[in-house]
């Protein structure tokens, strides 16, 4: 396989709870530069994949490759080092904190120091703080979310919310950006915005997008690429206007 | 590896408004007034000559019993950190103030190794404790954690008495007070008062510090949500454990502290209530603030000996009503309500707005007790 045109490699995915199969030998590559757009009926297995990925759950058998390394290995942690941030379907934010508290955690896996340092306020400290505080700061400007800097992120409006979980998930400088349906509870307006986000995300900081997503719309505007999954196997795979024309695929969202 | 340095540099920052925000952080995250501003910083001073001038003022009596206020709040922070900080629960604190007070006789007297070194032994032994006990309590959660540690405190006293040519068995240890140095005018008593004063303000310095950074953000973000504090690569595991070891580091150089004022260990101060006696301090003070562990302190120092003196036939029960109206008016600790006085002066007197701004007075409240209530009480706020 040619490593310089795949970021990410899933190799024969499959995950079993308890005797159920939710994904069954899945296997698809993430070009770099590009959005990817997963999609499938409810229970496909699209979030079990994602869950994989950020190593929340195990396969029973495969491998992922992000990067020219295995991902299966490495414990949960350390997945944000490597360059793979991401978003969660139902929020995943820190409640007790402000917005920019919450985004300053997404450039946690980009920094070193530790609790003696911090505690005797070292330069090396203090130094590493700041570029925290710029890094989170940028994001929260990419996502215009600078007049909410100092907010408590309990209580803001859910759209915001997912603008914020963005903004963190961003300030990771990710190579890979996993978006768990980013669109899910947002209106019309906030929806068309998104997909203009997401190209920005794309073209200008050169993130590649692997995107979970229900709303059609979205996903067949701004996708390079969809992989379309069904009770855990992957029935398809190309550009969205070929996908749509797959009968598999229809098949699999009209029923019989 | 993507680090600090090679990331862009940053840029010079406006004068004053970011900063402020940034110092307001853990404002924002405490019920503790917010170190902000030269006013609070003269308030902080002004407190701080009168701590130092007050045993000129008082009884030698008194004197011992506002150096025990300033020891329970040593050990108070220490759990502050744990419980309100890191959503992780612990019953059995008294196990390593008790640690901390044994390494100290046992190195002073048997030893003959000066006060200052046992101090610290006393404080590195109780994080290496708590850092070992913390790695396998990662496996419980909540009121799990709780019963594990509980255990300990349950123990201690039996071990304590088990090693007895070590610790003196039932008979415990009798120490040395240190007099103060350089022929200082002042006297044994003085003297402990100054160092357990000192060893405060180290304490509590280097804990503000800890929770404003990096660090202390990823110890909240494993207490306000786990999954999402190991998706942003916090290493959850690790942090909780020296959490761990840090809150009984605090406790550990707290026991310390406290068998020097005390002159005199022996296993039966160090039983299970000692335990819930520190965590009845931390609640009152205010859990999630570092503080709240000085009014804990005050707490659980003074309410016991003014129940006596009301009811000489039945002070827990004048204890136990006063704790209740505590909680009652206080719901989120002394440290809770002092900071609610101190926004509402600044808007009547200053006219100031409190910063940061659009923070809502129930989101403060909320963030003070959200990880207690999860952790402890798993109370709706």
């Amino acid at each position: 396989m040619a490593a310089d045109n795949v970021l990410l490699s899933v190799q024969e995915i499959t995950v079993r709870f308890s005797g159920i199969v939710a994904l069954d030998g899945v296997t698809f590559a993430v070009e770099p530069g590009k959005i990817v757009g997963l999609i499938g009926p409810n229970g496909a297995g699209k979030t079990t994949l994602f869950n994989c990925l950020s190593r929340l759950y195990k396969p029973v058998s495969g491998a992922v490759i992000f990067d020219g390394k295995s991902l299966l290995g490495l414990p949960r942690y350390r997945v944000p080092e490597l360059g793979i941030c991401r978003t969660f379907q139902n929020l995943a934010l820190f409640p007790t904190m402000t917005v920019l508290e919450n985004v300053m955690l997404g450039v946690h896996s980009r920094t070193r120091t530790g609790f003696l340092t911090h505690a005797l306020r070292l330069p090396h400290a203090r130094r590493e703080e700041d570029f925290i505080y710029e890094q989170a700061m940028e994001a929260i400007s990419f996502m215009s979310l600078k007049h909410l800097a100092h907010h408590a992120a309990a209580g803001l409006p859910y759209g915001t919310l997912k603008r914020i979980e963005l903004a963190r998930a961003l300030a990771g400088a990710p190579k890979l950006l996993l978006l768990d349906e980013p669109a899910g509870g947002l209106n019309h307006e906030e929806v068309t915005e998104l997909s203009g986000l997401l190209r920005e995300i794309r073209d200008r900081l050169k993130i590649t997008v692997l995107l979970v997503e229900h709303h059609m719309n979205l996903v067949m505007q701004v996708s390079d690429k969809v992989v379309v999954l069904d009770f855990g196997r992957k029935i398809a795979e190309g550009p969205p206007a070929q996908v749509q024309r797959n009968p598999e695929v229809i098949r699999a969202y009209l029923g019989q | 590896m993507r680090t600090a340095k090679s990331g862009p540099k940053a840029e010079p920052r406006m004068k004053g408004a970011p900063i402020d925000a940034k110092n307001g952080r853990l404002g924002a995250l405490s019920a503790g007034p917010v170190l902000r501003g030269p006013a609070t910083k003269l308030i902080l001073a002004a407190i701080a000559i009168v701590a130092y001038l007050l045993p000129f003022a008082l009884s030698s009596y008194q004197t011992f019993e506002f150096t025990q206020v300033y020891i329970y709040a040593v050990a108070l922070l220490g759990l502050n950190i744990l419980i309100g900080y890191n959503g992780q629960f612990s019953l059995g604190h008294g196990a390593f103030y008790a640690i901390g007070a044994y390494t100290t006789a046992i190195m002073t007297t048997r030893w003959d190794i000066p006060y200052g070194w046992a101090i610290i032994a006393a404080g590195l032994l109780s994080l290496l404790v708590g850092f070992l006990f913390g790695l396998p309590a990662l496996r419980f959660e909540g009121l799990y954690l709780a019963l594990a540690t509980f255990a300990l405190a349950l123990a201690m006293p039996q071990v304590l008495k088990y090693f007895d040519s070590w610790t003196g068995g039932s008979q415990g240890i009798v120490l040395d007070k240190p007099g103060a140095p350089w022929h200082l005018p002042i006297t044994s008593d003085q003297y402990i008062y100054y160092l357990s004063l000192t060893v405060l303000v180290i304490a509590l310095t280097l804990a503000y510090n800890l929770l404003r950074g990096r660090a202390g953000r990823a110890i909240m973000a494993i207490r306000d949500n786990p999954i999402a504090a190991e998706a942003m690569g916090v290493n959850s595991a690790l942090y909780k454990s020296l959490t761990f070891g840090v809150s009984a580091m605090y406790t550990g150089v707290a026991g310390a502290l406290g068998a020097l004022a005390v002159a005199f260990v022996a296993p039966d101060t160090f039983s299970a209530f000692l335990s819930i006696n520190f965590l009845v301090g931390s609640v009152v003070g205010g859990i999630a603030s570092i503080s709240g562990a000085i009014f804990g302190g005050a707490f659980i120092e003074f309410v016991p000996t003014y129940a006596q003196e009301i009811s000489r036939a039945a002070p827990w029960a004048i204890f136990g009503i006063t704790l209740i109206i505590f909680m009652y008016v206080m719901p989120t600790g002394v440290a809770g309500l002092a900071k609610r006085i101190t926004v509402a002066l600044r808007r009547s007197i200053v006219g100031e707005r409190p910063a940061p701004s659009p923070r809502s007075e129930t989101a403060d409240a909320a963030g003070a007790t959200a990880g207690t209530a999860r952790a402890v009480m798993g109370k709706p706020d």
